[in-house]
């Protein structure tokens, strides 16, 4: 019987993993009395859902609907000036969801906090642009990578992929080499989908080597003229040295290197 | 008449050129020589003014991100040089740090003294590359000539030790490959001092009061300290608008906490402005490669990190001990296992803050990557800056932005 491979993730995976092999994790340290954390996680109040440090960071969990609200008092009440990043992880195949975080930087502390909140598939989140103009840049990526629509954004539209694109490269279920839109996008956009029978799927393969070319692709071993056909099994083809000696190296007694 | 789309024509030009009212709409880039790489900028233009800035990415796309989840964090490694080209030693630094944190490990002492170095030289190589191009696209083309020749010394230094000038790979995760061939740090002292005398007597002798050079960049592409945080501006974009943030001195990482430098800041908050600041960051990176040569003397000669579970054991270990050969083997095939966690690490490369965001779900390969690049956030920051400016300009503010596609694009 054939292995049955899942379709919900086919990005790389070990070819081998220990049965008793159990994976551990980076220590999450408690936010300590009296710290800057505290007060953070004390300013959002019942919005955090969970909270700890991991790494020196601050890890906040809350509820996708209140991302606008917590990040609002995070930058007004606490400090937090900036926005360095914004992105999302998939977790469609385990949950049905996505992770969204966004990583947040305080200058006069020297401190960063990442808010995290989780959404079901489908769901859209509240746009921040309104807070922090990084978002802009940021959230188009998000929404091109994992197709994440997020409400209230000023443009949201493709960023890195044309605006024609279908699916997002970034997701679990998108694989490494791109799938058949992505091999035919070219061709269907210059020629039309009628033209992918005359040009033929191997003309589509970067790393086609065809056997009998003798117009593209030399022969390791076997000098072969150019543009013969090879089809029928090739010749056996003397190999020819040049007869005149440019440099004869062998015949002068005269020591090159002195070391020896 | 409008072009009409046709199979020939792909619709993504689907932008009206012939307004009815006076604006003019123009393509700057990709292939502009001073887009740096592959920016299009569309451009609405009302005679030389601009009215609408539109920054189009994603020409030089080759899904990094996609790709660091298809593989092992070692394999992974050489890949990040092609983030930003220009300083590929940065990048690789920035993504063995974000796996060490990840881990729990820490680089021996000679490494972190040889990282330092590396980071430095690359930051000074990145500057000279910022200056000449910058001023070339301004209009000075003799500083494009000898910013690029004290550039082919410092590359020369990273082709001395590592032995690629461009793509360096020349950080692995847990310390460095190599130790420092002989000779190799009187080399870099006299190439300090030739930075140092260059940078004071050809470069700022011939920009800094040069009054062509003041009229293009004075009051150029003003950006206040709001907006410049508001757009995520790191590095020189933000210090250039009078904040004073640098992760080297702020968060320190490596040695940094250990030497002596000042960090720059200009109050202008213009053009001129951040190039008197890359010139005086050159100066400082000098200034702690000279303090890294006697410290370099102290060290154990210890290059990687000893964590056997996820670092291969020294050469000479593998070739003489079975289980160093066993573990060795299992780290190749299958890949090092970091635990289950997430991990974001900033460090202060030549553009900005770059940071590598990993999710780890304890297999050979992270879940997720996110490279936070600084000049993608520079990019966007054009859409607003722009606006108002007249065409001249425009060309030295994507100049002074300092932007690099590989980065941007990923």
């Amino acid at each position: 019987m054939r292995k049955y491979t899942p379709k919900d993730n086919v990005q790389g995976k070990s070819y081998y993993t220990d049965r008793f092999w159990v994976a551990p994790r980076v220590p999450r340290e408690e936010v300590e009395e009296g710290s800057h954390f505290e007060t953070v996680v004390n300013a959002l109040g019942s919005q955090v859902k969970e909270s700890y440090i991991e790494v020196g960071q601050l890890v906040v969990h809350i509820d996708a609907s209140e991302n606008f609200a917590v990040i609002k008092t995070l930058r007004d009440e606490c400090g937090y000036k900036q926005c360095s990043e914004q992105s999302a992880v998939d977790y469609l195949a385990q949950d049905g969801e996505f992770e969204l975080f966004y990583q947040l930087l305080n200058h006069a502390e020297a401190k960063r906090v990442r808010v995290v909140c989780r959404i079901k598939k489908g769901e859209a989140i509240e746009s921040i642009v309104p807070l922090y103009k990084s978002a802009n840049f940021a959230e188009r990526e998000m929404y091109d990578m994992f197709g994440i629509k997020v409400n209230n954004h000023p443009f949201l539209k493709r960023i890195i992929m044309p605006d024609d694109w279908e699916g997002h490269p970034l997701l679990k279920t998108y694989p490494l080499h791109g799938d058949e839109f992505a091999s035919w996008y070219e061709v269907d956009k210059i020629f039309g989908k009628e033209y992918r029978d005359i040009i033929g799927p191997e003309n589509r393969d970067p790393a086609k080597v065809e056997r009998y070319d003798t117009k593209r692709f030399s022969r390791v071993g076997y000098e072969v003229p150019f543009g013969a056909d090879i089809s029928e099994g090739e010749k056996e083809q003397a190999i020819e040295y040049s007869e005149t000696i440019l440099v004869n190296y062998n015949a002068g007694t005269k020591q090159l290197d002195e070391r020896k | 008449m409008s072009q009409q789309p046709n199979k020939l024509t792909p619709f993504f030009e689907n932008l009206n050129f012939e307004r009815d009212d006076n604006t003019m709409v123009i393509n700057f880039g990709p292939q502009h020589p001073s887009a740096h790489g592959q920016l299009r900028l569309v451009l609405e233009l009302d005679g030389e003014q601009v009215v609408k800035a539109y920054p189009d990415i994603g020409y030089l796309h080759r899904g990094i991100e996609k790709m660091a989840e298809n593989m092992t964090y070692n394999e992974f490694l050489p890949t990040t040089d092609r983030l930003d080209y220009i300083a590929s030693t940065a990048n690789n630094y920035a993504y063995a740090l974000a796996v060490e944190k990840l881990l729990g490990i820490e680089a021996p002492r000679r490494a972190q003294v040889i990282r330092t170095m590396l980071l430095e030289l690359n930051r000074v190589i990145s500057h000279l590359f910022f200056l000449a191009t910058h001023a070339l696209d301004v209009g000075a083309m003799s500083v494009f000539l000898y910013a690029f020749r004290e550039r082919e010394y410092a590359m020369d230094l990273m082709e001395d030790y590592c032995g690629a000038r461009l793509t360096h790979s020349s950080v692995r995760i847990g310390g460095v490959p190599l130790d420092l061939p002989a000779g190799w740090l009187e080399n870099l002292a006299a190439f300090c001092d030739k930075v140092d005398y260059e940078v004071e007597h050809t470069y700022e002798a011939l920009l800094t009061e040069n009054r062509i050079w003041k009229m293009r960049l004075e009051d150029v592409g003003v950006i206040s300290a709001e907006e410049a945080l508001s757009w995520g501006c790191t590095g020189p974009m933000l210090r250039g608008s009078g904040v004073k943030y640098d992760i080297r001195k702020e968060e320190p990482y490596e040695l940094y906490s250990e030497l002596d430098f000042d960090i720059p800041v200009a109050e202008t908050c213009d053009s001129y402005g951040r190039y008197r600041l890359y010139m005086e960051e050159m100066k400082q990176s000098t200034r702690i490669l000279r303090q890294l040569i006697p410290m370099y003397k102290k060290t154990e000669p210890r290059l990687m990190a000893h964590a056997p579970q996820y670092i291969s054991a020294p050469k000479e270990e593998i070739m003489t001990q079975n289980y160093a050969l066993m573990q060795h083997f299992v780290l190749v095939t299958q890949g090092m296992r970091p635990p289950k966690g997430e991990v974001y690490v900033p460090t202060e490369s030549p553009k900005g803050e770059l940071g590598f965001y990993i999710k780890s779900e304890g297999e050979p390969y992270a879940y997720r990557l996110k490279c936070r690049a600084p000049s993608f956030f520079h990019t966007g920051l054009l859409q607003e800056i722009l606006v108002g400016t007249y065409i001249a300009d425009v060309v030295t503010i994507i100049g002074t932005t300092n932007i690099v596609f590989g980065e941007v694009d990923r």
